[in-house]
């Protein structure tokens, strides 16, 4: 890792007044002036010991007080602070009985040693983890590079990208937890330098590569992850995640679905259907939700719903596996509400 | 190109220490190692939150290791398992992969498992550090490490102190583990000689013996 000096923030105004720029912008157009944050730092150390983010400054923003607490209201919702860790989601009972897909999510995210350090801020923020994008020795558009070794048709080690959305940038979010948060509209609550907060809808905190090659969330340097909220279930939601591995212990997505929804009896009222490691950034199927709202939740509606998630799916020369294991994963989490 | 790895011979006593100190560092509590520090440094104050900037240069920090407070003088970028085997010649904590995926890097923080790889130095605060050094109590072994040696649940060796921590935590934590249990405590240490199945015996044999 390069030398860089380090700022233990004592509060989200201070350490908003310290820093000066964002993991993004600094991977996108390096610097090597940048004073950016860090909490749990599993992604940002990652990048600093690849030699890809070479910051003068890390700002520890770890040690923040009041970003570390979770409540839960049956008016209120559920308040995570950034700073909670993701063990700390796993053994919250509330979360367990009020937002089950969640809990299953946090709990096939990473390993035991790292959910103890990762916080939910940083889980949500982190870059996705195509291995040319990670990789100091190749070219990335997301790097300000000229190419994209991981499309190419013959040569592209692409068996983990993306088949929905991939027209600019192939690779899937990195984050499986966002998956279930985007199904439960959860919001992100963002404070900056001005003092002022603001409150975004998940669907709205993540950007298409289309829109920003730099970027996979709407951060600006001048900004912080406080908390985010997931709204109140009603007594009829129910939700299911399941999420695709190559190996059992532990591994990043394949690809993973999750499902929130409003039932009455077996009849889906509503639905919210998003899928992780599809996409670019974590995909909400609004096909697949109309495919099975105000029908019976049972195995032929499931299924169709599950092909109608795949009709705009473009894939790779190596991931034309993905179509057909989100077809079977899509009908299993539906099915798992009934 | 350096020379030193071309000619073995050039220094006799290193390789002969070398084993010795880790056949004695597995049983051995911590060494009290004090690090001189730098006249000049400054004092890393608790706690953390204090609105200062440290560094790029090394400074002295205190750390509580397996029970004994230390001082010793680390960059921000020293890492937590740099700070334990470079610098306090704890070497029983081993780093592999050195990207937080293998574990076998693992030690408690306040208790907890976690990657010293992919944490600060700085990280630690006061914060109490737990090595594979300081399982062993007394000179007495823990049923863990007693059943990894009879059950013979370790082959070359790497992944081994990771996955001891592993294991000691669920059985310290978890009077009566089944093998799901273990399974999920290891699903972090990976191990390329692939001993899972001894490591599991050993581990549900020591809990046994611990209630």
């Amino acid at each position: 890792m390069n030398k860089f000096s380090w700022y233990e923030a004592k509060s989200v105004e201070d350490a908003l007044e310290q820093v000066n720029s964002t993991l993004s912008d600094e991977l996108y157009e390096p610097t090597q002036k940048a004073s950016v944050f860090k909490s749990g730092g599993i992604d940002v150390f990652d990048w600093v010991k690849e030699g890809l983010l070479k910051p003068q400054k890390i700002i520890n923003i770890r040690n923040i007080p009041g970003l570390d607490q979770i409540s839960y209201d049956r008016k209120e919702g559920l308040h995570i602070g950034s700073n909670v860790t993701l063990a700390e989601i796993a053994s919250n009972p509330e979360i367990k009985s009020q937002y089950l897909a969640l809990h299953q999510a946090v709990n096939h995210a990473a390993t035991p040693q790292l959910r103890n350090v990762s916080t939910l801020g940083g889980n949500i923020a982190q870059r996705n983890r195509c291995w040319y994008f990670r990789s100091a020795d190749h070219d990335c558009f997301r790097k300000g590079g000229d190419r994209c070794f991981a499309r190419h048709s013959e040569t592209g080690e692409n068996e983990n990208h993306a088949i929905l959305d991939n027209g600019t940038c192939v690779s899937v979010h990195a984050s499986s937890i966002a998956t279930a948060l985007m199904a439960f509209n959860a919001s992100v609550v963002i404070a900056n330098a001005e003092g002022k907060q603001k409150t975004v809808q998940m669907d709205d905190f993540f950007v298409s590569a289309g829109e920003d090659i730099a970027m996979e969330n709407i951060l600006q340097a001048k900004e912080i992850i406080t908390e985010i909220i997931l709204p109140p279930p009603s007594k009829n939601t129910k939700s299911a995640y399941i999420k695709q591995v190559a190996r059992e212990s532990y591994d990043w997505s394949l690809a993973d679905v999750a499902v929130v929804m409003e039932v009455s009896g077996n009849t889906c009222k509503s639905a919210s259907i998003v899928l992780g490691a599809a996409a670019p950034v974590p995909y909400r199927s609004v096909e697949a939700q109309q495919a099975i709202e105000s029908k019976t939740i049972n195995s032929d509606n499931a299924t169709a719903a599950a092909k109608a998630a795949m009709t705009k799916a473009r894939p790779l020369s190596k991931n034309d596996y993905k179509v057909p294991l989100f077809v079977s994963t899509i009908k299993q989490t539906i099915l798992e509400i009934a | 190109m350096e020379n030193k790895d071309q000619d073995p011979e050039s220094k006799p006593g290193k390789t002969i220490s070398r084993r010795s100190f880790i056949r004695g560092a597995g049983l051995s509590t911590a060494s009290s190692v004090l690090m001189t520090s730098n006249a000049f440094a400054l004092e890393y104050k608790e706690p953390l939150v204090t609105g200062k900037e440290f560094g790029p240069d090394a400074i002295t920090i205190k750390m509580k290791v397996n029970g004994i407070t230390k001082s010793l003088s680390v960059e921000p970028r020293t890492t937590l398992a740099s700070a334990l085997r470079d610098h306090l010649e704890l070497t029983g904590t081993k780093v592999v992969c050195d990207r937080g995926s293998c574990s076998a890097c693992t030690v408690y923080l306040d208790g907890k498992p976690v990657n010293s790889c992919m944490m600060s130095a700085f990280d630690v605060g006061d914060k109490e550090i737990t090595t594979i050094e300081g399982i062993a109590k007394n000179g007495e072994l823990h049923p863990v490490q007693e059943a990894f040696i009879e059950h013979d649940a370790s082959q070359c060796g790497y992944c081994t102190p990771g996955m001891v921590m592993s294991c000691v935590h669920l059985v310290d934590n978890n009077p009566n583990p089944n093998l799901e249990d273990v399974k999920n405590a290891t699903r972090g240490n990976l191990c390329r000689c692939g001993t899972y199945p001894k490591v599991f015996k050993a581990t549900l044999a020591a809990a046994k013996k611990t209630i």
